[in-house]
């Protein structure tokens, strides 16, 4: 069955990936110029100390064998120990971390995806009126702008002097159940959303366009096939193929994006604990978090990989 | 001597063509992009911000009241007469920093956003023409890069590596190198189909000589504008490295760094943030509207020498 | 005589930025059951009429002037609503290209289903189904469940556009337009479909319209002709008139550069460019390139009148053109192409066995090819004849086996391990002059890397080396600081020409190199080569898919089908009596014109 084998293809090469970004992610953190022990503890550190640290994280095996039981560590569940604070465990310092970013992003993707897919095919319809200039160039706009200076402008208008409407830090009580604490969303909500949404909308206006321009549009139009039945029918799901690997690349992103975003928020979770992480050199804590930021964009494209498969009747079939 | 006359002649035959000589003249192309571009109202705007945000940032420093790490009054002051834009968390005069704060970002970006395109185009064109498994390997390690969102990777190696500017600059190159060379891999497989890359090989052309004379003048319209999209990225890479801290440290005057400093006072002092926050802005903002003006006028060049 | 179907009066489709005129003063009538074939070459605003009659313009395109009326129905008048069941109801549509025309994510069935429904057709499901299953029926194909759920994608070209004719027949229009249909199929599919189209349109009483760039193709087909020429109809007239004696310059000089199997007559092509859009002239638009033309002519718009209602001309001096004998227009071959003889062959294949990849898709060819004189390569799409062609010039990218030798010696594989004399020897024509041009490099630029490669000259030397092969293709010198993309087709295929001729080859290998371009500049092409292998004895392959090309410039023929010679002989031989069933079958299925009254 050659549509299996495509799929199983699909998911080794993803596995192979993150092996790579594993291997990456390792001997970035310890391969690269530049001894962990001493950027760690500083450079007025006694030599006693830095050989005690050394020998803490295993520096006196080699690299080869140091990676080998990290991944094998990591494959058990295993992250090692937070250097920074009280030698927690990664995974305890991160666990609770994770999820509330999950939650931001999974937020942030269920208001953009739709909004953004809706407005560039909706321009795409209304091509060269001012409706679509305008958005053209409010899309130009954004999409230049930098996520923090969003967010920044995004405070500055809706949480000081102007509209004092929303907190301009969102803390979670952890204490307290998240639906009673939506406020706290809707700034790092809103900022990511203005950050991926003029992607989105240039991508699906673009593949909406050249749907419109296709032969087998006019095709059906010289059919007598009414201009709705047209649209649903014939342009939109081809249309939207093309448009799913983008928006999976610009979700992967947002996995990036959280990390300037709750920094600036002040938001609990991955993003602001990488942060800070680098900010402690905290080895155990940066490999976790790069290995689970790099693992989304893997995980997402192999999932609009086999998803543009499965639509796709000409690489479903696998003929010619 | 044409081809009828080796028939019995009818009717006298010309060229294929009348020519018409001042049509046919040799052209710059160059000029003529820069002119469709520059028709363009989002261009001019583009040239007009980026021109003076980079004058201030060139020759600020020569105009600034004071020096960047001069106290001129209390903290987070909203503008007066002393600080025209008021005063920053420890005091020092907000409008002197602004001056002073650009040079960092136009040099960074400037450097990561070159050496990453020369990375780029030549990993590029390499995979694409080498075709087959060398480019499916290549591509494949590169997307491995790809994996990392661009500021995680710039942590990455930052925590690495240390924050020194050169460091930073390079990090962020190697960061967008990948997404460089992917680009520049599309637009090279759309000319290495081509049969007058074939005739160059039957000519026996060598393989470097073909990339640097055929491919490569075939792909300058998509670099440039990559370039333009490219630098956009940086700037707001490296703005952002400084706002999370990992640019220069402390006492530097540098945008990013300034909007982190000040962000505590961002509800009694908005101007420490907001003005920092605008130069970059219009930035990003005007790099952008160079590099859709040009990508616009390059198509419809193209769109006219098009292939049928 | 059958009523009127379908009536134009005085056409006019613009640019709708620059008012330029695509069509303009468009006048013709198809009755039902009748075949009205258009006849142009390229922009020249065929399709555009065609497409006209279902109000379809394309981007930017817009009807300004004219009436068009089907069946008693005004259809330019008509409202959205209205539009949306005449068209694939009383008018339909058969696409040029059915891999692009038919949605790649329905099911053809599906589409078939579609048509159907929204022209309510039938009473029930069951009734539209049985439909379908008769469609299939009449244009060869099965009409079962598996076929029917089939995806374009999985079916051959040919099947697509049955597809696309059983589409366009399924609500039994009053009018068919069929815009280039069978471009892009091999002649064996080609004929099927016309067939298939020709037994529908007399079985059903269909008026049809048939957009065409191949005289050739509609010589069979079409009842009456209609020939355009830069947006005007330049003439309409019954096929038997035409073909024995047009009354129009451009329709006699059109007929002049189609090839035919008969092959009695040099091809002739027509000098100059057809005017673009928005540049035409207040006189006739074909003034500048007639041989015909008077002051009249330039100052004046032509009228449009002829001998009869049937046949009409739009031309100052169409009286005295039609009285014209049709022998003027030709040329007799010079005897010196056809009775030359060779030496020894220059290039010999023994035994050639080539792949790509794990396929073998050349299985022991053995040819020779001798100095000055022309062998014709000749096979549909897959016959493997590029292979060949390219595994010759050494830049087939699979394995080769068996030997390939110049002048009595082995080759090389690879170009690139070749040694000079050998690379120079053999040079390579490609099908498209748009693809083989670098658009970066000025002429001069594309003319001098042979030159540079394979000999050590001076710069004045190099530069008299270009002009002197740019004059051997009837170009001027001045196009060598111009670049390709202000060159047309015709001439960008010259330059390529005249990049192989400064190497000054002793063999020259032209891949389909007159394919992409327009029958009057194929025929001016097809007359250049015919001349460099007289005045420098290359010894010239040439590589063709169109049989009528070859009786134009080959002495000798080579038949090739899935990666065997199937036939080997003179040109004269096979094609007067072919010994191979396959020579035959293709012989039969290749549309020629027939050249009455000669």
């Amino acid at each position: 069955m050659p549509l299996t084998r495509l799929i199983l293809w699909r998911i080794f090469l993803g596995i192979v990936t993150l092996f790579l970004v594993s291997v990456v992610v390792f001997f970035a953190t310890n391969a690269l110029p530049g001894d962990p022990a001493t950027a760690i503890l500083g450079p007025r550190a006694t030599p006693q100390k830095l050989a005690e640290l050394r020998l803490q994280l295993g520096l006196d095996r080699p690299v080869v064998a140091r990676y080998g039981t990290w991944i094998g560590n990591f494959a058990t569940g295993d992250f090692g120990q937070s250097l920074a604070g009280m030698n927690q465990p990664v995974s305890t310092v991160i666990g609770r971390r994770l999820y509330n970013s999950a939650l931001l992003v999974i937020l942030a993707a269920l208001v953009s995806v739709p909004l953004s897919m809706g407005i560039g095919t909706y321009t795409a319809l209304k091509r060269d009126t001012k409706l679509d200039g305008g958005v053209t160039i409010v899309t130009l706009t954004l999409s230049a702008l930098p996520e923090f200076v969003v967010g920044i402008a995004v405070i500055l208008l809706f949480s000081t002097q102007l509209f004092h409407w929303l907190p301009p830090i969102s803390r979670l009580d952890p204490y307290q159940p998240i639906t009673q604490q939506l406020s706290v969303f809707v700034l790092p909500v809103l900022t990511l959303t203005l950050a991926v949404l003029p992607y989105i909308v240039r991508m699906m206006r673009a593949s909406t366009i050249e749907v419109l321009e296709s032969e087998y549009i006019s095709m059906a139009r010289l059919k007598g096939v009414p201009e709705s039945l047209v649209m649903r029918r014939h342009a939109v799901p081809n249309a939207v193929v093309p448009a799913i690997q983008g928006t999976a690349m610009q979700l992967a992103w947002l996995a990036g994006g959280i990390v300037v975003v709750e920094y600036l928020f002040a938001y609990p979770g991955i993003g602001s604990a990488l942060v800070d992480a680098v900010a402690n050199r905290d080895y155990p804590v940066i490999q976790a978090l790069c290995l689970i930021m790099a693992s989304v964009y893997v995980f997402l494209n192999l999932a609009a990989d086999i998803l543009t498969i499965l639509i796709t009747p000409r690489l479903r079939t696998g003929l010619r | 001597m044409t081809p009828m006359d080796t028939a019995v002649q009818l009717v006298p035959e010309g060229p294929e063509i009348p020519l018409v000589a001042p049509a046919r003249r040799r052209r710059r192309e160059w000029v003529s992009t820069a002119k469709t571009a520059w028709a363009l109202r989002r261009s001019k705007i583009g040239v007009i911000l980026f021109v003076v945000i980079l004058g201030i940032a060139v020759f600020g420093p020569f105009v600034a009241p004071y020096s960047p790490t001069e106290f001129v009054g209390k903290t987070f002051e909203m503008p007066n007469s002393v600080a025209r834009l008021g005063t920053d968390n420890l005091g020092r005069d907000v409008l002197t920093r602004v001056l002073y704060g650009g040079r960092t970002v136009f040099t960074l970006s400037l450097t990561a956003t070159v050496v990453g395109m020369a990375l780029g185009i030549v990993l590029g064109m390499f995979a694409a023409y080498s075709r087959r498994v060398v480019d499916e390997v290549v591509m494949r390690l590169l997307d491995v890069l790809m994996a990392f969102p661009m500021i995680v990777f710039v942590l990455l190696i930052v925590s690495a590596v240390g924050t020194k500017p050169y460091l930073i600059a390079l990090a962020v190159a190697v960061a967008s190198a990948p997404r460089i060379a992917r680009v520049a891999r599309g637009a090279t497989l759309e000319i290495v189909g081509r049969d007058f890359i074939l005739a160059s090989e039957a000519l026996g052309v060598p393989k470097w000589r073909i990339m640097l004379t055929e491919l490569f003048p075939n792909i300058t319209s998509p670099m440039f504008v990559e370039f333009g999209l490219r630098l956009a990225y940086s700037i707001g890479t490296i703005a952002a490295l400084s706002f999370l801290g990992f640019g220069l440290q402390p006492p530097a005057a540098d945008w990013g760094l300034m909007i982190n400093e000040n962000r505590i006072g961002i509800v009694i002092q908005p101007y420490a943030v907001a003005v920092p926050v605008l130069m970059i802005a219009l930035l990003t903002i005007a790099v952008s509207l160079m590099a859709d003006g040009l990508a616009r006028a390059i198509i419809g060049i193209d769109r006219k020498t098009g292939v049928e | 005589m059958s009523e009127v179907v379908l009536t134009v009066k005085g056409l006019r489709v613009e640019l709708e930025s620059t008012g330029a005129d695509i069509d303009d003063e468009v006048d013709f009538t198809i009755r039902s059951g009748e075949v009205l074939g258009l006849v142009g070459e390229s922009a020249s605003g065929k399709t555009t009429a065609a497409t006209a009659l279902l109000v379809h313009e394309r981007r930017g395109a817009v009807v300004s002037r004219g009436e068009i009326v089907v069946s008693g129905k005004d259809v330019l008048g008509l409202s959205t609503a209205e539009l949306r069941k005449v068209r694939g109801g009383l008018i339909s549509y058969v696409p040029q290209d059915p891999s692009m025309s038919l949605n790649p994510a329905l099911r053809i069935g599906t589409q078939l289903m579609e048509i159907l429904e929204v022209h309510a057709f039938g009473a029930s499901k069951e009734e539209r189904e049985e439909r379908v299953r008769q469609m299939m029926a009449e244009v060869l194909l099965p009409g079962d469940k598996t076929f029917l759920r089939r995806y374009p994608h999985q079916l051959s070209g040919g099947q697509q556009q049955r597809v696309a004719v059983a589409m366009a027949f399924a609500c039994r229009p009053a009018l068919i337009v069929l815009d280039e249909p069978t471009t892009g199929l091999d002649v064996t599919t080609q004929a099927h479909v016309l067939k298939t189209v020709r037994d529908l349109t007399h079985t059903y009483g269909v008026a049809a319209l048939y957009v065409t760039h191949d005289l050739a193709v509609v010589a069979n087909l079409a009842d009456r002709i209609a020939v355009m020429y830069a947006g005007r109809l330049v003439e309409v007239g019954p096929r038997d008139t035409l073909f024995a004696g047009a009354s129009h310059p451009y329709t006699r000089r059109l007929l002049a550069s189609v090839p035919d199997l008969s092959g009695r007559h040099a091809l002739r092509g027509i000098p100059g460019r057809a005017p673009l859009p928005g540049r035409r002239p207040v006189g006739c638009s074909f003034a500048d390139r007639c041989d015909f033309t008077t002051d009249k002519c330039v100052e004046a718009f032509p009228p449009y009148e002829g001998p009869s209602d049937e046949h009409r001309v739009r031309c100052w001096r169409w009286q005295e053109v039609g009285a014209m004998s049709t022998a003027a227009d030709f040329v007799p071959r010079s005897a010196s192409a056809t009775t030359r003889d060779g030496e020894a062959p220059v290039v010999t294949t023994r035994g050639v066995t080539a792949f790509y990849g794990p396929h073998e898709v050349l299985h022991g060819i053995d040819i020779d090819v001798r100095a000055g004189r022309c062998l014709a390569l000749v096979g549909e799409s897959g016959s493997g004849k590029t292979t060949l062609a390219r595994c010759i010039a050494g830049i087939h990218p699979g394995t080769i086996a068996g030997g390939i030798r110049l002048r009595g010696h082995d080759l090389k594989r690879d170009s690139r391990r070749r040694p000079k004399p050998d690379r120079q020897a053999i040079q390579y024509i490609f099908q498209s002059p748009y693809g083989s041009l670098n658009p970066r490099c000025s002429i001069a630029q594309i003319l001098s890397p042979p030159l540079r490669t394979f000999f050590r000259l001076s710069r004045a030397e190099t530069e008299r080396r270009m002009v002197e092969a740019l004059e051997m293709v009837s170009l001027d010198e001045s196009l060598l600081s111009v670049y390709p993309d202000q060159l047309s087709g015709g001439e960008r295929q010259r330059v390529a020409i005249a990049r192989a001729l400064v190497a000054k080859p002793s063999v020259l290998i032209c891949d389909e190199v007159t394919s992409s371009l327009d029958v009057s500049v194929q025929a001016s092409i097809v007359e250049l080569l015919v001349q460099l292998i007289d005045e420098t004895g290359v010894a010239m392959l040439f590589v063709t898919h169109h049989l009528p090309l070859v009786r134009s410039l080959a002495q000798d023929v080579v038949v090739m089908n899935e990666g065997v010679i199937v036939e080997v002989g003179s040109v004269a031989a096979v094609l007067a009596d072919p010994q191979a069933e396959y020579t035959r079958n293709l012989l039969a299925d290749t549309p020629d014109v027939d050249r009455r009254g000669l």
